[in-house]
């Protein structure tokens, strides 16, 4: 028996995909192990905890805990970390999972250090075996996968998005309120402002389908075929090759790779991308890969499952049409 | 202004890998070493604070003898200091590095501490702000933009779909993300100057082990993709294969 506690994500007051993967992977250990219980730890606004409750409930967690604070509306690591490291401390837990997300990965290791044990970091899979967690861990940009294996208790891991499916595993969980363990107010580290970044559109790492442009775009305005693309889809992201961003055409947050976003959509649609081994090590894991290059001999080729060769400026507007057609039913 | 940056050594990830005998390790024929990608970015900013406003430049690499090189490629950047801290293997548990970091730092009078975001062989992200920790110090990770006054700081951090600017006092560690600077090369007098510097060597005190390999594989091969067909004419073909093969759309 096992009970694991979760940090559930949420941002601006509503649950992140990630946290309600987190909580599916929480609750296979739990009941792996013999049937513990899952926590979930949620920090917002007044009032989070209850608008979250029974989506948590739902994929599994028992308890939702929520730390709610006027000062907990943006993330604030130093309130977190101390937050969580306590109840990990006086909770007995077995272990804690985190998001491999850009909070999670910043929150994990500051509540392991807090509580002395050590930390397996973005993982794909994950098993409580004996007195050891073992997971399964990508190393060297994705060019080897590791097996590791963490003693100590708590066992804390953070788990890479999209690595667990969200899964339904209906519960009525009951619903907690607790004081942050330190004042958001007096944290170090103070959030100024949030920066704008383009319109609200899907996430790199949530999207189910990524469109991502490279040189062979020629310029920064035609991204609109890519946008076009994606828009087509309905349900796509729009990302970048370094070459790209590096030139200004796009974001620096659009870009993909070993030094850029870790993505893996159901669908990747490679458009004037040579696949650089950089490039690659950050959409290789992607479910279906599509490229489309004027070079039959591009490196892409050999990743993708399905190509064609040929000029982007011809075949993507062409794609976008028979998408449009296909969604709506033609 | 004293900086320091921790750098790791590590495989070039060009190059075509192997799994050793050992099951558990790459098999060390025909690989090249070289600085981290982010650690070097983090050298770089280092060098442009201290080249605006004065200062000096330490790296600290944790590592067996090899890493030496990793050190004096710092130097003919242009790095003051450098400090091994010298252990037969590099654990992949991120508190125990982080544990021998913090003991090296402790004392040292730094007024930031810089980190890659994180390292190009194990990818964990977790030794700057478990050193951190360790040190008492404030944390801003995966950082795209930086600027100091008046003993503090901003930082730009990257999320996902959105972004944040913090502001955080000095002393302070932070980790580098992509996007902040592009290492320079280093220059010919550079490493001329890299050659004569001394490294101090240390004992690396690493912390408890638990985190372990116990296993590694190279990733499943993907089933050789194929050619739809060329042009705008192949269209149709892969929206049906989309369809109905792939069944993703
Ligand atoms: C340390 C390091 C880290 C890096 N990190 C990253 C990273 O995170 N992400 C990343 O993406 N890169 C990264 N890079 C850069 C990487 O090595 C490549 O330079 C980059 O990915 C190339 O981008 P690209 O495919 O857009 O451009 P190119 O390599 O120039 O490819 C353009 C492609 O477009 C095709 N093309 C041109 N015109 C047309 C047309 N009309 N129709 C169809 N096809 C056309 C060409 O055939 C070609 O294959 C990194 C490099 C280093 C050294
Ligand atoms: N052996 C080491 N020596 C010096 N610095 C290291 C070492 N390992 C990791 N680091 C630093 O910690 C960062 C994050 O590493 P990691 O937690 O392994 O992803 C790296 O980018 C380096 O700045």
């Amino acid at each position: 028996m096992a009970n694991v506690l979760v940090v559930a994500e949420t941002r601006g007051g509503e649950l992140r995909s990630v946290a309600l993967e987190v909580v599916t992977a929480a609750r296979k250990a739990a009941d792996a192990s013999g049937g513990g219980e899952v926590h979930a730890l949620v920090f917002g606004a007044p009032g989070t905890g209850a608008a979250v409750q029974d989506s948590l409930g739902r994929h599994g967690a028992d308890l939702v805990v929520a730390v709610e604070s006027a000062g907990l509306e943006h993330y604030d690591a130093e309130s977190l970390a101390a937050t969580t490291a306590e109840r990990l401390r006086s909770g007995g837990y077995r272990a804690g999972f985190f998001a491999a997300s850009a909070q999670g990965r910043d929150l994990a290791p500051r509540v392991a250090a807090a509580l002395g044990v050590s930390l397996a970091s973005d993982v794909t899979a994950l098993e409580l075996s004996g007195d050891a967690l073992v997971v399964q861990h990508p190393v060297y940009v994705g060019k080897a996968i590791a097996t590791l294996r963490l003693t100590g208790t708590p066992a804390l891991a953070s788990i890479r998005p999209g690595a667990v499916t969200a899964a339904e595993a209906a519960r009525t969980p009951r619903l907690e309120t607790a004081p942050p363990a330190s004042d958001p107010a007096s944290s170090r580290v103070r959030v100024r402002e949030m920066l704008a970044r383009g319109d609200a559109k899907l996430d790199l790492g949530e999207a189910p389908v990524i469109v991502a442009g490279g040189r062979g775009l020629r310029a920064a305005e035609n991204f609109r075929l890519v946008e076009e693309l994606a828009a087509a889809f309905g349900n796509a992201a729009v990302g970048a090759t370094r070459a790209v961003t590096d030139d200004g055409w796009r974001p620096a947050t659009d870009q993909i790779g070993q030094t850029g976003r870790m993505v893996n959509p159901n669908l990747y649609v490679a458009v004037g991308i040579s696949g650089a081994i950089q490039h690659l090590a950050g959409m290789r894991t992607s479910g279906t890969i599509v490229a489309i290059n004027r070079d039959k001999d591009a490196p892409i080729f050999k990743l993708a499952d399905y190509g064609i060769v040929g000029d982007l400026f011809e075949i993507v507007p062409r794609l976008t049409e028979e998408i449009r057609k296909a969604r709506s039913g033609g | 202004m004293k900086i320091a940056v921790c750098i790791k050594r590590v495989p070039d990830t060009e190059m075509r890998f192997a799994i050793a005998g050992d099951g558990k390790s790459l098999d060390q024929a025909g690989l090249k070493y070289d600085i981290s990608d982010f650690d070097g970015y983090a050298v770089e900013v280092a060098l442009r604070l201290t080249e605006k406003d004065g200062g000096e430049v330490a790296v600290i690499c944790l590592g067996p003898d090899g890493v030496q090189e990793t050190i004096r490629k710092a130097f003919s950047m242009g790095a003051a200091r450098g400090v091994q801290l010298k252990a037969d293997t590099v654990p992949f548990d991120g508190s125990a590095i982080a544990h021998a970091l913090a003991a090296e730092l402790r004392d040292g009078g730094y007024d930031l501490i810089l980190f890659g975001r994180q390292s190009a062989d194990a990818g964990n992200g977790t030794v700057g702000p478990m050193t951190a920790h360790l040190l008492g110090l404030p944390c801003v990770t995966a950082i795209s933009h930086l600027e100091l006054a008046d003993g503090r700081g901003t930082a730009h951090r990257e999320l996902e779909g959105s972004a944040e600017s913090v502001e955080f006092p000095i002393p302070a560690v932070l980790t580098i993300d992509e996007g902040i600077a592009r290492p320079r090369l280093p220059s010919l007098k550079g490493i001329m100057a890299a050659k004569k510097k001394t490294i101090d060597v240390r004992p690396a005190q690493l912390g408890e082990e638990r985190l372990t390999v116990q296993s590694m594989a190279l990733p499943p091969e993907r089933a050789a993709g194929r050619i739809v067909g060329e042009g705008p004419d192949a269209v149709p073909e892969l929206v049906r294969l989309l369809k109905t093969e792939a069944k993703v759309l």
